[in-house]
């Protein structure tokens, strides 16, 4: 919370928390911004299908354990879209939110503002997960990426993926006070964190030490969560747990710092 | 089941709020009974906004006695969003919502929602229910939020700076409407900074100026309060004496520009004026008697407080 101005916290309020015509309506709204749609749900697919279709990405290497580069970029492009959302579109829209006055007109309704902020979630994390299985089956459909072997662990991990991702884009939300600067944020977070997951070298491929030090970042402990999960082994509690301490401290510094004027 | 049918609807006590130790609203105090156009007046920055956003339950008072229909606007706060409907000074909507939109999904907030279809209507949106919210004019913005204040049919209403950015012809039409809003019985709690406004519309007002009430009374009291109630001026066919003008009873002031003379002072000072003239044989051409206006008493209430 801020300090002087704003001692009522809409937290503390009764009312409703969920309510189906704000969440209708982000739904609407975020169908209206071509640009997210593209960014989170096509450009995670887009990038696989480029990359696939280069002949060296679909053949088998030894250093890979047997693995073509291809299926190696799976889990890359399933982080992708959580990741450019929850870094680029998400703070914007939610530091506008707030930068605008709209949480202010919202408390001033029997609904609370934070069902405002808690419905774009919603419907952001949805994109990520369509995100997510549209470039799971572009792979399984187009090159014959096998789906993943440890279904149930595939699936907890990406979820505690977008949850990650969400808490991130609420920190930044939180720490920024225009959209502008949400953006600014953002984007400098936006690149260590593709990289973690590994988009300019899977991890996989990279060496030993920096593939450990990338395991304790959020998206490179879920890249290696889905590795591990996609090969059909439980994904790893190391990597689990990492994502999930992420997740807490994040939301905690988002729910700490978030300033509702 | 209205919890306070017999007490006054709006009700301010010993207000006190200040932000890092500058005191914005220091000691105010008034009362809003059901069914009045009660107008907050105040040049800017005087703490009219912060006091109807302690109304509003948007801010938590220093010190201090706050109930909007018998409910703590704080404590309360889900309760009180059901009886008030509130047009914030500066706010917006998501850009790409449209009108109808909005108003639907505001309707959906409210426990028994007025239609919004007439009240589009009256508000002149009805030709703009496609539209999104960033292409409205900023009149077209205004009256949107208009339409948001009163969709939840709330018990009381309260306008912050209403009709900043309307033409003068959608300024006349919203007074209208206010004037309608108040005949089905809903009380009005209006902020603003402009006087004809304030006349036109308001039952009481209070005049809130550097955190404190400087006043609080009909539109028309507050004129009678003024030291200028009644403005006289002419043009002389000779000139008078200073010192005779000095000298006329209840005087506020006298000003002379190109051969004409212009006194302000009560309804003494116009008969002393005529008397005068009578006896000096001179003849005023073109006499005008005005009543001063809110501008006048304001001016002269929100003067009297300055060191």
């Amino acid at each position: 919370m801020s300090s002087a101005p704003t001692p009522t916290t809409p937290a503390r309020r009764a009312g409703t928390l969920v309510h189906p015509g704000v969440l209708r309506t982000e739904i609407r709204l975020f169908r209206r911004e071509p640009g997210a749609l593209f960014w989170i749900v096509c450009f995670p697919a887009l990038l696989l299908a480029i990359l696939g279709s280069i002949p060296s990405f679909r053949e088998h290497d030894e250093a890979l354990g047997g693995l073509r580069l291809v299926d190696t970029y799976v889990p890359v492009t399933v982080l992708l879209g959580m990741i450019l959302g929850g870094l680029q579109a998400m703070p914007q829209v939610l530091t506008g939110y707030r930068e605008r006055g709209i949480l202010r007109r919202m408390s001033t309704t029997p609904v609370r503002p934070a069902a405002l902020l808690l419905a774009h979630m919603v419907v952001f994390a949805g994109a990520a997960l369509v995100s997510a299985l549209l470039a799971l089956l572009l792979g399984r459909l187009a090159f014959g990426v096998r789906l993943p072997a440890q279904g149930f662990g595939y699936a907890l991990a990406l979820l505690l993926a977008v949850a990650a991702a969400l808490a991130l884009g609420s920190l930044v939300s939180a720490l920024t006070p225009t959209s502008r600067i949400a953006g600014a944020v953002g984007s400098a977070v936006l690149f260590p964190m593709m990289f973690c997951a590994g988009l300019w070298v899977p991890v996989q491929s990279m060496p030993d030490l920096l593939a450990r030090i990338v395991g304790w970042t959020p998206f490179g402990a879920a890249a290696q969560a889905l590795n591990g999960a996609a090969a059909g082994h439980w994904p790893g509690w190391s990597h689990l747990g990492v994502l999930a301490a992420w997740t807490v401290l994040l939301t905690a510094g988002a729910a700490r710092w978030f300033r509702w004027e | 089941m209205s919890p306070t049918s017999a007490g006054p609807i709006v009700e301010v006590s010993g207000l006190y709020k200040s932000y890092g130790g500058r005191t914005v609203v220091d000691g105010v105090s008034f009362t809003v009974e059901e069914g009045e156009i009660f107008g907050v007046l105040g040049p800017n920055g005087a703490g009219k906004t912060t006091t109807v956003e302690c109304v509003e339950g948007l801010r938590t008072p220093d010190a201090g006695r706050v109930r909007v229909a018998g409910l703590d606007p704080v404590a309360e706060h889900d309760r009180v969003t059901r009886v008030l409907g509130v047009q914030l000074q500066q706010s917006e909507l998501q850009a790409k919502l449209t009108v109808r939109e909005a108003l639907e999904l505001y309707a959906s907030f409210a426990p028994h929602p007025a239609d919004w279809r007439p009240l589009a209507e009256r508000l002149g949106l009805d030709s703009r229910l496609g539209t999104r919210f960033a292409k409205l004019s900023g009149g077209q913005k205004q009256r949107l939020f208009i339409a948001l204040a009163l969709i939840g049919d709330p018990r009381v209403v309260v306008l912050d700076e209403l009709t900043t950015g309307l033409d003068p012809r959608a300024r006349r039409d919203t007074w209208q409407l206010i004037e309608d809003v108040r005949a089905s019985g809903v009380t009005v709690l209006l902020v603003t900074h402009f006087m004809e406004e304030a006349q036109r519309l308001c039952d009481r007002i209070a005049v809130i100026d550097k955190g404190r009430l400087a006043a609080l009374d009909t539109p028309q009291g507050l004129i009678r309060r003024s030291a200028g109630a009644t403005v006289l001026s002419f043009t002389p066919s000779a000139p008078l004496d200073e010192d005779a003008l000095a000298a006329l009873p209840g005087l506020a002031s006298v000003t002379h520009k190109d051969g004409r003379l212009t006194l302000s002072g009560t309804d003494e000072t116009v008969d002393a004026v005529l008397t005068l003239l009578a006896r000096r044989r001179v003849t005023a051409h073109q006499l005008r008697v005005t009543d001063a206006t809110l501008d006048d008493a304001f001016l002269d209430l929100t003067e009297t407080s300055t060191p």
